[in-house]
This record gives C-alpha cells, structure tokens and sequence, in this order.
C-alpha cells in the first residue's frame, strides 16, 4: 500500500485558460467585467444603458453569454458597441475556454472596457474565473430582501453590487438596507449602486464607479 | 454544482498521475472540498460512483476532506472559523478578512495497493 501524493487543482484547467484570458487583457490595456445575476435583473438593460450613457467617455465591447439565442448580441449591437454571443447550448455558466474561443471575433482594438456578460444564474458562475479584473453581481428589487443570505457564495465572491429596478420600489416591500446588511455579512467590503436601467437613474454613478475601478 | 464534471475531472488527474503505472490498482482517491466551493460531498461521491463503474476504477473510494472556512483578520491578524458565511472578525469586529481556507477543490493523494 503507498499512498502517492498528489496536490492538483480540479479547475486546474479553467485557471489557466483564465490566466491566459487575464494576460491578453493586460497587454491590451483593457479593464474587464465578469457581469452575474439571475435571470431577468436587468445585465443586457443596464449595459444598454450604461452604453448610451457612456458615449464618449468610455469604449465599450461586449461577450454575451446564454443558453440559447443571440437576442442580447443583437441589442447590444443596435447600441453601436460591437458583441460577441456564446450560445452555450446546456451549460448554466460560462467557463474561461467559451469566453477566449469567443474573442477571436471581437477586435479588442480602441476598447476601455469589455463586459463579459455571464448566463442568468446566481448559483455556477461565481466558481468559474473568467480571465476578469471585477465581478459585478447584479440584484433587482424584485427578487426579494434576503438573496444575499441564500446565494452566499455569489454575493462573497463579488467585487460590487448593482441594486436595480430601484424605479419599482413604491410597488415593492424591498427593504434596501436590509439586502445590505445581509450582503455586507458575507462580503463587508462589497460596494452598493442603486440604479433603475430603464429609466436611466443612477447609471452616472454606475459609469463613475466603472471609471474609477479602471483606474482613468 | 457540476458534481458529475468534477468526478470526471478527479479522475482525469488520477489518470494522469498514474500515466507511468498503468498496473497500479487504486484504492483510495484524496479530496478536498472547501465549504465555499458549493460541491455536494454526497453528490459527487455519488457521482464518482457511477462514472468508475464498470471500469477499472470501479473499487476505488473517493475519501472527501471538507475544509472550512478559516480567515485572518487584516486589522488585528487573528485567525478564526466563520460560521453560516458571516464574515467578521470576532476578536475586534473587523471586516477585512484574507480567507485562509475554503476555497479547496483538489486531489490531494492517492492510495495505491
């Protein structure tokens, strides 16, 4: 009997593709977003948004992530920024191969910012590292007070959270600073920006919040 | 989460580090799962279980280490357990904390006969 040791990483293989992806960005000067919610908080509405309000300021491309359909490729393209689609065809999340497969269609040239915008799923891909410099995680009103509590692993492994669909609160019992302090719990030195992306409400302090990661 | 690709990716490893020694008869796989990475322990022995069958793989045990979460405190550099993903330090109530474990998911050893 001999027991041989071993000391090798499961996602060993996802870390590396993700270290590759992070170096490219690197030499490329280009600040990247790994953007996660559930299904339906509003990523492909608040990068709408976010890329018409951005105009000029900011350069921004996009990777789209989802089961089926190019729909959200098709809304950010009819913005003017370029975008790529992963149609994952089963997979719940985007893995760091998917995402450096779908760059060799997007020209990185003159970008500030590439949102990798994630599946709608709170659950698999906070565990999958992409190659990005922030995660964002995205919370609508609408999906209740204690998500941070239920989808600790998401909420811990996020750099920033953006509270959307603030416009919908008068019809809502969202408790703001409840979700805060659930989230801060978890993740003390997670950041807060409260936006509406349909009615454009704090989009500005979402762009400066995006310019300040940066570092411009 | 993923359970079924994580046995396959346990036993790709197995595969490799014993590419040299293909008589080598697997006992025992090590594992450590850390409390943060959302793997089912049940699930994935489970899951190993049913991709080593029928295979010679098929009496090795997968041996699951569940690691919990350690951290330490940036302001007063003690170490604790977080409990129910609560992170703050309980000796000064400080919140930037550097996690020390918990994030594990890897082979650690394999028992061969």
């Amino acid at each position: 009997m001999e027991i041989i040791t071993v000391e090798r990483k499961v996602l060993k293989k996802n870390d590396e593709v993700a270290a590759e992806n992070r170096a490219m960005f690197e030499r490329a000067g280009l600040f990247v977003v790994n953007l996660l919610s559930s299904p339906g908080a509003g990523k492909t509405t608040l990068l709408e948004a976010t890329i018409r309000a951005g105009e000029g300021r900011m350069r921004i491309g996009v990777v789209e992530g989802d089961v089926q359909t190019d729909f959200d490729a098709q809304r950010i393209v009819a913005t003017g920024a370029p975008a790529v689609q992963i149609v994952t065809n089963g997979a719940c999340h985007l893995e760091a191969k998917l995402v450096q497969d779908a760059l060799a269609g997007l020209s990185l040239e003159g970008l500030d910012l590439l949102v990798i915008e994630n599946v709608g799923n709170l659950v698999c891909p906070a565990s999958f590292d992409l190659g990005e410099a922030k995660k964002v995680v995205i919370a609508s009103t609408t999906e209740g007070t204690d998500k941070p509590a239920k989808y600790p692993k998401m909420f811990r492994v996020a750099d920033a959270c953006v509270i959307n669909k603030m416009d919908l609160l008068p019809h809502l019992d969202f408790d703001v600073e409840r979700f805060k302090s659930y989230a801060r719990e978890i993740n003390p030195e997670l950041e807060f920006i409260e936006t509406s992306a349909r009615t454009g409400d704090g989009v500005a302090g979402w762009i400066d919040w995006l310019s300040k990661q940066r570092g411009a | 989460m993923h359970e079924l690709s994580i046995a396959q990716g346990i036993l790709d490893i197995v595969r490799e580090t014993l590419r040299e020694r293909p008589d080598a008869v697997v006992e025992r796989v090590f594992v450590d799962v850390g409390a943060l990475v959302a793997v089912v322990p049940d699930s994935l022995d489970f899951c190993y279980g049913a991709i080593t069958a029928g295979t010679p793989m098929e009496k090795s045990e997968l041996v699951i280490r569940e690691v919990p979460i350690s951290v330490r405190c940036r302001d007063c550099g003690g170490e604790s357990a977080v409990e129910s993903f609560v992170f703050r330090c309980p000796h000064c109530d400080g919140s930037s904390l550097e996690t020390l474990s918990g994030n594990e998911l890897s082979v650690t050893g394999i028992e061969v006969q």
